[in-house]
Formats: C-alpha cells, structure tokens, sequence
C-alpha cells in the first residue's frame, strides 16, 4: 500500500519539517510500530526551477528532417520573457504552460540547462504531463487550462501540481484489509503517534437512492456464507466528457501506484484508495433492467473490461442485468456495460462481497485486481455508503454531473460478534502487568465497543476488523497499542531433554569425519531430470513436481549422484581439477504402484481421528537420509617428492568404511552392478545381508557426457539403513596378552573368483584362533596355469588361554584353505 | 713365538697402553668393534695374563690378580665410553643426513570441510539442545494438511497464496515440498505432546528463482515451545539469548507487530549488532509469536491448558548478515571454495 503523504494529511496531523524525505521517513518509522512493515519511499525524481510561464508569442520554424519547430517567447515571472525552442504544436499564444528553467532536473534524470538547438539557444523546456511524471499523456505539453488551473506567471509548478508529493510504501498484512486504504493507515498512524485521526468516511450521506431494483440472489453460498451482503447504487448524471482529471488527483494516483485513465474511472479509484471500498462505475445507458448478484451457471460466459472472453465458473459470484452477466463481482466489470468516452449518466456500485468467494474467483481467472485484493482481505461492509456518496460528491464537484434519486441500498451485513475478554487474558499470554485503562483504552481506540461482563468483557469489534475472532487476537491489539518493547526478557525452564538422537550424532559425526578425511560438504537442490533418474535408477517411479521451473527440474531426486556430478562439473569449469565433494540428504523413493497423497484434507478445526491421521501420515513416499561422495581428479596431488595418484574407486570405499566405522557398522564390499558405474569397476556394500550402498567408478561414457574426466569415484549410500544396522552399544571383550604366530598363505584359484571371496572362506574355515587376515597379493603369469591367479594373504593368530605352536597354526591355516578348495576350487600355491 | 709372558706391572701396563691407543684410534662402531675384540676379547694379550693367573703361586696371586683385574676395568670403561661415542656421532650423522625441507612436504589430501550452512544449524540446534530442548525433524516432502491446515491456514486463507509452493502432481493429492519447518512443529505436537520444547531446522522449499537474495531451497529453524504458563516475555528471553549466542554478546533484538497464521500475536524479529558488515543496525531475522489457539486444537491439546510460542529463522540469511556472505548464490553453488572458507567452523 501507497500512501502519499498530502492525502494522509487531511485525516491525521503528520507534522512538517520542511524534508518531505524526512517526514517520509518519520511516518515510516511510526507504522513499522504497529505492525505496516516499510517497503520503500516514492516520489517523483524532479527538482526545480519549475514554474507557471505564458507563451507570448512563437514563430513556427521548417526544419531540414521534416520536423517543423516553435521558437516561443514566454512570459517566465514578471518582466521577464525566454526564448523557447518547442517541438509540440498544441499550444496557442496566451495560453499558461509548465517551463523548466535551467538547473531543472526531470525524472530520468534529465538535467534541463540552456542549450543550442535548432539554430537558437532555448532558455529552458515547456514541459508534457510525461515529462512532470504526471501520466502517461505525451501527445503535446501541457496546458493548465485543461487542468482548469490559470495561475500567476512565475508560481511555482511543483507545489502548483503536487509534485512535490511523495509516498511511503509499507506492506499490509493479509489479516489487515482495512489498511488496505489512506483511512485504515490515518487510523493506524493515530495509534503509533496519538494523533488525531479524522473518519473520511464520516461524511453526510445526502441522501439514499431509491428506484433501482438490486436482487441479491445467493442459491449456492461457499462455506456458507453469503457471498454478497451489501449494494450500494447511485446515479450520477450529464458528466461533462471534456473535464479531466485534476492534477492533484493525478498526482496522488500515480504515487499510489495508479496510472490516470480517465476522470470518471479516476474518481472511483481514488476513492477506493481513501476509503478501502472498491467502486465500480456503470454505463447507466448500456444496463438493461436492475442487477441480480447471483451465482454463474455452468457454461455462462462474460467478456470482461481487459477484453478477454471469459468462461464461467458456478462458484463465481456475478453481477448481472437482464442481458446477463455485466461482472465478475469484486474482481473485474464487464465490457458491455463499461463507461466511456461518450457516457452521460453514471451508475456507481459500492457493494460488499464475501472474502473466499471472490480470492477464489480472482485465482480461478487468474485476475488479481486492486479491487480482488481488498475483498479477498476484508472490507468494511459498512463504508459502502459513505463511499458511493464520496464518489457521487466528487462527480458532481469535478465532472459536472448532478446526483440523481435513482439508487438502492441493500446493508445486510451481519455485525461483528462479541468476543469475551476475561480480565488476566492479555497479561497472561503477553507476559506484561497491563493496566487495566491500557487494555481498555487500547481496544478503544482501534474502535472496538466494551461491555464489563462478570469476569472481564464483552468486546465488539468495529465492522472493518474481521479479523479480530478471539482473545488472543484482542491481546494482540493491546501488545501492539502499548507497544512491544514493552514486553520483557525471560528465559523458560525446559523439562530436561535427552540431546540428540542417535541418527542426529551419526550423521554430524559422518560429515565431520569426511570433511577430516579431506571431502567437501556441499548442499544440492533436488531438483532433477528424469534423464537424471533414469542414470541411476532405470524407469523407477520418480517424484513429479506439478509446477516445476522447467523441465529438466521437473522430478526429485532418487539418488545425490546427479546433483554431485552438476557440483563437479561446476567446481571444474571454474579451475579447480582435483575434487572430493560429498553430501548428506534426503532423496525420495516412491514404489512403483503405490499412490500416495490424500483426496480430501481433513479440515483443522480439532484433532483428526486417528486412522485419518495415520492416512495422512502415510500420504507420502519413503524420503530417506542418503549419502553420497564424488571423487574427481587426483586425491593426492603431484607435490616435491611426491607423485600425483588418480582417485577413483578406492576413495569410495575408504570413505564407505569410515562412515560405517562412525556408525558402528562394518561394510562388507561384494562385486555389484549399478546402470550409472563402470561394470568392471563397482563394489556391492552390505552391511550383514542387507544391501546398503554402492561404491565405484562412473561409467565413463556417463562422466564425458557430464563433462567430467574420464574416471570419477562415486560411493552412495542409504545412510538411515546404514545407523540403523550400526549399532552404538558396544560390548568390550578381553584383549588376549598371549603371542601371535603369523602365517602367509598363497593359494591359486581361477581369475573370476574374486579375492575378497577367497578371504571370506579362509576367515570361515580357520575359525576363531584367526585373528586377522589381510590381502596382500595378486599374482598372475609364470608359474600359473593360464587363466588362474594367485592370491596371498598374511594371516594372524591367536588364542586367548595359551601361546599357539605352529603346528596349531598351520591347522587353521589348512582348514581356511579347505573351505576356500571346497568352495572356489583353491589350491595350495606350490 | 715370544718367551713364555710373565705377570709384571709393565706387560700389563703396556698392554693397556695398547688397548686404549687402539680403541681411541677406532673411527666407527665397525673398527670399534675390531678394537675391542683384538684388547678386550679372548685372544688379546690381556686375556692371555689373565689366563696366567692360573699359575702364579699363592702368596702373589692376590696382589697380581689386582693388577690384572683393575687393567681389565680400565680397557672395559674405555670400550664403552667410546662405542657411546661413536654411536652417538653415527646417530647425529644419519639424523644430518636425514633432514629434509619441511616447507616442501606435499600434503597426503585434499582439504575437506563442512558446510556452513548445516554446520550453523548445529550450532544453533545445540544452543536449545544446552536448555533442555530437543532436535525434531520431518519429511521435506510432505502432506498439505501438516504445512498449511493444521497451521491454521486453510485452502482459502489469503497467507497460503503468498508462499508459492512447490506442488507435487498430481495436485488434487494434497502433497507439497514444505515451504517452512513448521509442519515438524505440528507433527511434534501430535506425536510427542505437552510440555514440548523442540527445535526443527531443515530444508525448506518455495518457488523463487534464484538470485542474489533467493533460492528456492533453503534452510530454516523454528522453535515451538508449549507449557502452561508460557508468554511471550518467555519467547523474547529465548530469542535474546539466541541471538546472544549465535550473533554475538553485543546483540540485540526487537519485535516488531506482524501477521502469521500460526500465531497470534505475531511479532517479527530484528536483531541488532555492533560489528555487522555495513555497520550497527537492525536486520530483519524472522518471525515469532504465540501460537495460535487453533493450532493447539488442530493437534488435540487444549488451550485453555497449554500455550506457548514458536519462531523462525532463515539460516541462509542469518549467515548472510553474520559472516557477510553478500550472494546466496554461493550457498547454493557448491563450489567447494565457499565452504572451504569456513572449514570446520562456522
């Protein structure tokens, strides 16, 4: 909302230092106090001098490229006459024109100084309406006698025209439609400040009109309630069509953001700024018969004022006559009965429409209008009155119209329901030891009624505050009147809490363990391409934004993987080479045939039964915590002494065994497959039989195409399945103090079976005097068969009660080899 | 083959004479070595007037075996003081040789670090976790009842166009990306009860481009505290202490009047500190307030019984003004040059 100061000024005293800045900040500062946050402060970027001159006389001037210019003498201040250079040729000598003198600065900027130009030098500009920021009028300049001005040669422009008017911009919450208008922010500054504040809606009501017939005819009220209480009509006639808008009225509509159309609809939108009551104006001519405010039909149609050929809807509330719909009502008129350039009687609406019916009329048709915004936030159903007589006094005194005693007035509002208040509520909620005169005081004054009732009040609050329901939204008003610094400082005293969870510890402990081990935390959004979800899922079932910005973001995420590879790509393209970047966050799984969601939300107005609780809960898919790594580049890099080696798959599972290792799990690595790494080059992890993750190398086909080299580490993991395997409970046994015997063992199997098989069989047969086993070889060629391999691993043993002789050893050692013989045909290396 | 040695004072003196000249001669621990075994060992002459003893009649054998003895001492002193000697000098020669410029050693790994943003969300998590409260989170994707109806805002509320939601297809399902934490504040509500002092910080999602002030994905926490006897001087006490904690001794908030649908009243928070970057002022941090008696119904507890208060914070913003990030984009880039500005702290 805009408010310019000049108009805030004729219903509060906002004092005047002479800095309109400074005042402008100054009324900024006491709303931010009741709650109109600040936006900005408008004005119009002009400085003078700029002043009233008469053209005495000009000589019309051929030029060379076609355009024929007036060298003009003006009369710029007592005795003293400029010679002009003008372009514009709707002028005549005598008439009173706005000149900027040299020195002059003009929105743009647009410094005015005396130059050369078509052969003289002209001592300043007679300026258009555009050029003064005075609308958008530009066919000529401007002449004062169509602003019904004839002022002193020489007075000053700027105060003449208001330009030097600015306004402040502050933000209305949704609960506060009433400060949706000069009125409703006069109100509020009065209450920052103690100023006084003077109703512009407490004006004389002439009379009302009578003849007009108006049928409210609601058969299908949304939530049930009307979706029209109150229509206002009354006609105005014999508009004189050659008066415009004054420029005072102008000004104040373009600082509110309003641009200048004509005087008619300029009246109805100004008043509709000064009041909060949106006005529509009709083409008493082109209306057939009375107005119905009814409910659409299916299939009814509506060609609105923006020319667009509507179809209805039947929760729209329309207005129509006996030529059908002539309005979207609330939200946009009709084109049929629009007023124009050859309007002669005026029918002026004020009417009060229900805030849903039209919020949703104004969403269906996509058309928020200055007028939609107001009753989706609440008018004050009794300023309709008031308003269409504002609009009739003000088409009479600047259009020539005389009022006629044709109208209506239908007030069926319902008046606000008193709220009990019991005496203690606000100080315990807001923590303050008001008095009681600042309570009642308070609410006093935003215009509520009080009843004393047996423990405390009745409280009515004013028709323009629909948003006050219950006591704590009267307390609210009391906190906000007396201010909020009064409010002081305690600390509350929690029960006593169990610190994080164990999931919460895992994963910070995750990530700092990998930022230690030399990873990069980074923050992807999750936004996806399907292409994105077939790399590492197939044709999964992917999450489907209905609103997406664009295509390539259109799904959610099933794994981090391609949101990493963007980041590396990212980090690349700016110079960087050697990377480890790695992410904890949520990806979203949902099954294939599973629907989820709900049909019907269940209102709030208390607490759902349990089973329609739990089906909200289970509307959604699995959407578990994940974890993933990418490794680009060199993991240790070229230094003296040292040679650069590549990362790849090994920094993937290092980083798995350390994150299993925070989470108290041990990972076992299986040969595995995965459509998005290389075939020969990826690790299944398990943690006991449960498959968690994955770790390897892209494929690299996958990383080209990413623009990334042509090796690149991944590992990912489900991180929740991971803590939830792990365990945190750890029971310590004795450390045996008795000798180890250390063995090698070599043994040849063929070259598919993998070495980690080989280990798993030793480590089962040699039982528990093994303590460790380690591989430490891979041999292949001379000596083998072609085909085969031979794997070595140093073993070591020990038993807890005694020191193991070799003989003991070598039998472990031998009936490891025999499960590995059994199972993957391994022999003993000769 | 000399005549037969005798015990005399000078063949044993000689003898030592000979050693310690050899021993004294021997340049490393090898030549010590050789030194040793040719005076000190079983060959050396020493060795042999030991062996001599044998045959010294018994009225001499005291007095020369004194003699021998105390020869023998002497020899055996000087081979160890020597091999300490040596030993030592070799040690300081191999520990010379082994110097290297400990300015040019190559670093093993890359650097790592986390980032600021979770890293902060710790921070401000265990400020609660410090008071007794405790650490809630919930799903990102979520139902629309727990981000908007249960939080006193229906379909029709005019606060529920203003936060542009990402919705999830299809659309007459009611599911959404939550546009704020609060949904958690509900859920805690349901599954833990009152008394409830819970903090949620996490992702949330609203549908801006992404520029120098916006991301569409971004960070919150909120608090929600409910007992009986809570006012808003208590919410004021926590957030003061917050900010205290987070931003600095030296700062200071205020609450200014404001809407939210959740609480009523509703108040938005400014906080205040001596060092930001473009100097003092205040700088709009979040929303807080009481909250609203239908939100408590919403979740089945009785506000005529319980109330409380709840708040809300950008973490984006927060570390915006506190470390002077000047462009979210940096946040949300993951160019590891960002986080690696911060480490491991924030």
């Amino acid at each position: 909302m805009r408010v310019p100061l000049s108009w805030l000024r004729e219903y509060v005293d906002l004092p005047a230092t002479g800095d309109a800045m400074a005042d402008a900040e100054a009324l900024h500062a006491a709303l931010v106090k009741v709650g109109l946050e600040e936006e900005a402060i408008h004005g119009v970027a002009l400085t003078g001098p700029i002043v009233v001159g008469q053209v005495l006389e000009f000589v019309e001037e051929p030029q060379a490229n076609g355009k024929t210019i007036r060298w003009c003498q003006v009369l710029t201040a007592p005795g003293e006459t400029r010679g002009i250079v003008c372009g514009a040729r709707n002028f005549e000598v005598g008439d009173k024109v706005v000149v900027t003198l040299p020195g002059a600065v003009l929105p743009g900027p647009f410094a005015i100084a005396a130059r050369k130009t078509y052969g003289h030098v002209s001592d300043g500009m007679i300026a258009s309406a555009r050029e003064l920021g005075l609308g958008d009028e530009h066919d000529g300049i401007l002449r004062l006698t169509t602003l019904g001005l004839d002022p002193e040669v020489g007075t000053d422009a700027i105060a003449l025209l208001g330009l030097d008017d600015l306004a402040v911009e502050v933000n209305v919450t949704p609960d506060r439609g009433y400060a949706l208008s000069i009125r409703g922010i006069a109100r509020e500054y009065a209450h920052s400040t103690g100023s006084v504040f003077r109703d512009p809606a407490a004006l004389a009501v002439a009379s009302r009109g009578t003849g007009f017939s108006v049928v409210l005819d609601d058969q299908a009220p949304i939530r049930g309630r009307r979706g029209c209480d109150a229509f206002v009509t009354r006609v105005v006639r014999g508009i004189d069509q050659s008066r415009t808008t004054p420029a005072w009225m102008v000004s104040r509509l373009e600082l509110s953001g309003i641009r200048s159309i004509s005087l008619v609809v300029d009246i109805t939108n100004y008043v509709m700024l000064e009041l909060g009551q949106p006005i529509h104006a009709y083409d008493l001519a082109a209306l057939r018969g009375g107005i119905t405010v009814r409910r659409a039909t299916a299939g009814e149609t509506l060609k609105t004022l923006d020319g667009q050929s509507r179809t209805l809807d039947p929760e729209d509330l329309l207005i129509t006559d006996e030529s059908g719909p002539i309005g979207l009502a609330g939200v946009m008129g009709g084109a049929s009965t629009e007023i124009s350039e050859t309007t002669i009687d005026v029918l002026v609406e004020a009417a009060h429409f229900e805030p849903v019916s039209i919020a949703r009329t104004a969403r269906r048709h996509k058309l928020p209008s200055e007028a939609s915004r107001r009753f989706a936030r609440g008018v004050d159903p009794l300023v309709a009155e008031p308003a269409a007589q504002r609009v009739v006094d003000l088409l009479v005194e600047l259009a020539g119209g005389a009022a006629d005693s044709l109208g209506s007035c239908v007030i069926d509002a319902a008046s606000p329901a008193p709220i009990h208040l019991a005496e203690g509520f606000v100080d315990a909620l807001i923590g303050v030891d008001f008095s009681l005169d600042e309570i009642t005081v308070s609410l006093t004054d935003i215009g509520c009624t009080l009843d004393v009732d047996d423990n405390g009040w009745q409280v009515t609050p004013p028709s323009w505050r629909p948003d006050l329901v219950d006591a704590p939204s009267l307390a609210e008003e009391v906190a906000r009147i007396v201010g909020y610094e009064r409010i002081p400082a305690v600390l509350p005293i929690a029960p006593p809490g169990r610190g994080l969870t164990r999931s919460q510890r895992v994963r910070r402990a995750t990530a700092n363990a990998l930022a230690a081990a030399g990873l990069t935390e980074v923050l992807a959004y999750p936004f996806v391409s399907l292409d994105d979800v077939a790399l590492t899922d197939g044709d999964a079932a992917s999450v489907a934004l209905a609103n997406p910005f664009d295509s390539d973001t259109g799904r959610l995420r099933r794994s981090l993987i391609p949101g990493l590879t963007r980041i590396a790509h990212r980090n690349l393209a700016r110079g960087l080479t050697d990377l480890a970047v790695f992410e904890i966050g949520a990806v979203y799984l949902p099954e294939g045939t599973a629907s989820y969601g709900v049909a019907e939300v269940p209102t709030a107005t208390e607490k759902p039964q349990s089973s329609v609780l739990s089906e909200l809960e289970n509307s959604i898919p699995p959407q578990p915590w994940y974890l993933a790594a990418l490794f680009v580049g060199d993991r240790r890099s070229r230094g003296i002494g040292q040679a650069a080696e590549h990362a790849g798959i090994a920094d993937a599972l290092d980083a798995a065994h350390a994150v299993a290792a925070v989470a108290g799990a041990v990972v076992r690595v299986e040969t595995g497959s995965h459509p998005a790494l290389h075939p020969g080059r990826t690790a299944a992890l398990f943690v006991g039989d449960t498959h968690i993750g994955v770790a390897g190398e892209l494929l690299p086909a996958v990383a080209v195409e990413r623009d990334l080299p042509r090796r690149v580490g991944v590992l990912e993991l489900n991180l929740e399945a991971l803590i939830a395997l792990g365990s945190s409970e750890v029971e310590a046994g004795t450390i045996a103090a008795f000798p180890a015997a250390t063995q090698d063992l070599s043994v040849v199997v063929a070259e598919s079976v993998s070495a980690g098989a080989v280990r798993a069989a030793v480590i089962e047969g040699a039982g528990a005097l093994l303590e460790s086993a380690v591989l430490v070889d891979d041999y292949r060629g001379a000596g083998l068969e072609p085909g085969t391999k031979s794997i070595t691993l140093a073993l070591r043993f020990r038993a807890a009660d005694r020191t193991l002789t070799a003989a003991e050893a070598t039998e472990a050692k031998l009936a490891g080899l025999a499960v590995a013989t059994e199972r993957h045909g391994a022999t003993l290396r000769a | 083959m000399p005549a037969s040695p005798e015990i005399t004072e000078a063949a044993v003196e000689s003898a030592v004479d000979a050693a310690l000249t050899a021993l004294a001669a021997a340049s490393d621990t090898a030549a010590l070595k050789a030194a040793k075994s040719a005076h000190a060992g079983e060959a050396s002459p020493l060795a042999a007037l030991n062996a001599l003893l044998r045959d010294v009649p018994a009225d001499q054998k005291a007095a020369l075996g004194k003699l021998v003895g105390q020869a023998r001492a002497r020899v055996g002193q000087a081979v160890a003081s020597r091999e300490a000697e040596l030993v030592a000098a070799e040690e300081a020669q191999l520990l010379a040789a082994e110097a290297i410029d400990v300015t040019a050693i190559a670093p093993l790994r890359l650097t790592g670090a986390r980032h600021p943003l979770t890293t902060l969300m710790e921070q401000m998590s265990d400020i609660f976790i410090a008071m007794g409260w405790e650490v809630a989170e919930g799903p990102e994707l979520e139902n629309e009842w727990f981000n908007f109806d249960a939080l006193n805002m229906d379909a029709d509320h005019p606060a529920r166009g203003t936060q542009d939601t990402f919705f999830i297809e299809p659309e007459d399902r009611h599911l959404l990306l939550r546009t704020q934490t609060s949904p958690v504040q509900v859920r805690s509500l349901l599954d833990r009860g009152v008394p409830l002092y819970v903090v949620s910080p996490g992702r949330v999602f609203r549908k801006d481009e992404l520029d120098a002030t916006h991301t569409p994905v971004f960070h919150q926490l909120e608090g929600i505290a409910i007992d009986k006897g809570l006012t808003m001087a208590h919410l004021r006490g926590t957030l003061e202490h917050l900010a205290r904690a987070v931003i600095g001794e030296g700062a200071r908030i205020r609450l200014r009047p404001n809407y939210f649908p959740f609480t009523e009243p509703s108040a938005e928070l400014d906080v205040w500190h001596p060092t930001f970057k473009d100097g003092p002022r205040w700088i709009e941090w979040g929303g807080c307030g009481m909250v609203n008696p239908n939100v408590l119904r919403a979740a089945g507890i009785d506000p005529e019984v319980y109330q409380g208060f709840a708040f809300g914070m950008g973490i984006e913003r927060t570390l915006m003004f506190r470390n002077g990030v000047s462009d979210m984009r940096d946040m949300v880039e993951g160019d590891v040059r960002f986080s690696q500005q911060f480490g491991m702290v924030v």
